[in-house]
């Protein structure tokens, strides 16, 4: 007998099911692709509509057209320049520094066993 | 059933005994050929790997703690109340052994890995001799039932890590990340050495059962001796703000030996969670009336647990996300992960509570089922996280040996070339984002819940990270997988078989886990949280009835 369970996990207040889930991800693809083949058939790749448009700039070498990784995430990065301020001045790189954080840490240990009413 | 020629009983140092004495002999044999050199290392992980998995079947199928008392056939010298624990043993339980299953796992991949990635560098004598030292530091650290022994176990480690981050000596960035990671792990160390000393003062002993057995009322020295443990493995495991070691060390390490470093961590993991639950277990598991002052004690330091948790895993996503040096990010991104698993341990302590009469008299000290579920998916975590760190680390060594390149920057249309490595960067990808149905997703979801029942603040953050782990990943798959080639990269092959294999083998295990979680956690996991909750038969397999 087939059992269901055997694939289950109990995560508290519901289960998860691998199996399930793929047979779920493979009638959703189902479906995309048949919503896919509805659209127009008579759609051509060559000609002018094909063709990149750069708000007029000129179109450079395919190599040259990648995106970067320094590039991505630009916006966030930019808008988080705050955060990122703050957590840079932290990582120093200095390994003395890498120390002081484990006395803080210890330090703070000491205080939240004062304050639980231990030491 | 025994079919091994020594006795079962031995097998707990063998596993400890086989990679060091490997370790020995592999300068020697290096003398021979350097294929053979090779060939020897992986075998004597293969052996000891054997060993570990056949110690864990009886150990979940038995549910028994193995012991081997060296110099002796008893656990303890004497009889009735002279009985003393002094000799140095082993004790392995489900929870040791279920951690020696992912420390021997990422060594033998490492290993195996390390024999085309490695194959053009010097010195690799000196290379395997640290990796079987290492993973012998590793799995007496896993093993050992004695503080002063684990001790060892843990320099062991850190040398032969620090050595090996080091490795590529003709990187100023690699030898400058060794030197901060001896540091680091030098001065972790002492503290811990500090702290047995203190427990050796207080109480005359250092097996850890005897030591269980007799923290009862959490005192003064206690309670610092905890604060000095707790800090030190800790700062071992990278646990935020303790943790800016950890991308300078798995950056600039091999890939090889990044992986293995994610074990050497999680080994340090292993023993916060040995201190809290098995060392303090009479004070921090206990639902007896009698501990009820301990219940604010544990609540307070279970939420700095979770505040370090939280701030692990932000810290991680953040700074993951703006790196462009690959194998940074993963280490950034793995930073992250351990935020996850120490989430568990946190909740438990954090939302152990007292049951009150309508009077307002303590009536009982409850641990909320909830906890026990968070616990679980911490440890299932812990497996899950090694195999998906492992397989990101790996890639990222498979493109810097096709390509000498770090830098994303300098990366693109690697896909078009490097067919396999794409998919292992796609299936760790999407594990290590928590993404259904790899295996990341399955021990997250468990956190998640457990979290929200906590606070549902706590499991936005920690469903947040994911989502934030998932845009790092997807900004590595489109700079260095997509889009055109590269002019510098047009010559750019796939990986030899053998880092191939090494890194389908991580696959393997990551979808099979994927799919069949249930199996994995009633046959592994359970058993390891029933042994991390149930300190008392740990206590008794030395002492007797505790």
């Amino acid at each position: 007998m087939f059992d269901l369970e055997f694939f289950r996990i109990n995560t508290g207040s519901g289960y998860w099911d691998p199996i399930l889930w793929i047979f779920a991800f493979i009638i959703i693809l189902v479906i995309v692709y048949v919503i896919r083949n509805l659209g127009k058939k008579d759609f051509k790749k060559s000609g002018e509509k094909s063709k990149v448009f750069l708000s007029g700039n000129p179109e450079y070498d395919k190599e040259q057209m990648h995106i970067k990784g320094s590039n991505l995430y630009w916006g966030f990065t930019e808008s988080m320049k705050w955060l990122y301020d703050i957590l840079n001045r932290f990582h120093t790189g200095n390994v003395s520094d890498y120390v002081l954080w484990f006395v803080v840490v210890m330090a703070a240990l000491f205080i939240v066993m004062t304050i639980s009413g231990g030491i | 059933m025994n079919f091994l020629p020594v006795p079962p009983e031995y097998i707990p140092v063998l596993i400890v005994a086989i990679p060091l004495f490997g370790a020995f002999l592999t300068p020697i044999i290096s003398r021979i050929n350097g294929k053979v050199r090779n060939i020897f290392a992986i075998s004597i992980l293969g052996i000891t790997g054997f060993l570990v998995f056949w110690l864990s079947t009886e150990i979940f199928t038995n549910n028994m703690i193995y012991t081997y008392v060296f110099g002796g056939d008893s656990n303890v010298i004497g009889s009735g109340n002279s009985a003393y624990a002094i000799r140095i043993l082993f004790e392995v339980d489900s929870f040791g052994i279920f951690m020696a299953i992912i420390a021997i796992i990422v060594a033998f991949i490492g290993t195996l890995y390390s024999y085309s990635y490695m194959k053009k560098e010097t010195g690799l004598d000196k290379y395997y001799t640290l990796i079987l030292l290492m993973t012998a530091g590793m799995m007496g650290m896993l093993l050992t039932g004695d503080l002063f022994n684990f001790f060892v176990f843990l320099e062991i480690t850190g040398i032969s890590s620090a050595a090996l981050v080091a490795f590529w000596i003709d990187k100023k960035y690699a030898v400058e990340a060794g030197f901060k990671y001896i540091i680091i792990s030098a001065i972790g160390a002492l503290f811990v050495l500090l702290a047995i000393a203190l427990l050796y003062g207080q109480y005359n002993a250092l097996n850890m059962s005897v030591l269980a057995n007799t923290i009862t009322n959490f005192n003064l020295i206690d309670q610092i001796i905890l604060i000095l443990l707790f800090s030190a493995l800790a700062m071992k495991a990278g646990i935020v703000p303790m943790h800016m070691w950890l991308p300078d060390a798995y950056g600039r390490a091999p890939a090889s030996i990044s992986i293995m470093l994610v074990g050497a961590t999680l080994s340090s993991l292993y023993a916060v969670f040995r201190v809290i639950f098995t060392l303090y277990g009479k004070v921090f598991l206990s639902v007896s009336i009698q501990t009820l002052e301990f219940v604010t004690t544990a609540n307070i330091l279970g939420g700095f647990i979770v505040l370090l948790a939280v701030l692990t895993m932000l810290v991680g996503v953040i700074m993951a996300l703006k790196q462009n040096n690959l194998k940074r990010l993963i280490a950034f991104a793995a930073l992250a992960e351990i935020g996850y698993m120490i989430l568990g341990l946190g909740i438990r302590l954090a939302a152990k509570s007292v049951i009150y009469d309508t009077e307002g008299t303590a009536i009982s000290i409850l641990n909320p089922a909830y906890t026990q579920a968070a616990l679980t998916g911490s440890i299932f975590h812990i497996l899950n996280d090694a195999l998906d760190v492992g397989l990101l680390f790996l890639v990222a060594g498979a493109i810097y040996y096709a390509t000498k390149e770090t830098s994303l920057d300098r990366m693109g249309g690697l896909a078009r070339n490097m067919k396999y490595t794409t998919i292992f960067f796609l299936i760790g990808l999407f594990a290590m984002s928590g993404m259904p149905p790899l295996n990341g997703f399955a021990s997250k979801i468990i956190i998640y819940e457990s979290a929200y029942q906590l606070s549902p603040l706590v499991s936005i953050i920690a469903i947040l990270s994911s989502i934030m782990l998932l845009a790092c990943f997807v900004k590595v798959f489109h700079s260095a997988f997509l889009g055109p080639k590269q002019p510098h990269l047009k010559n750019v092959k796939e990986v030899p078989k053998t880092m191939l294999v090494a890194m389908g083998l991580i696959a393997i295990l990551i979808i099979i886990i994927g799919l069949f979680p249930n199996l994995v956690i009633e046959n592994a996991v359970k058993p390891t949280v029933d042994a991390i909750l149930n300190n008392t038969a740990y206590i008794s397999a030395i002492i007797g009835g505790a």
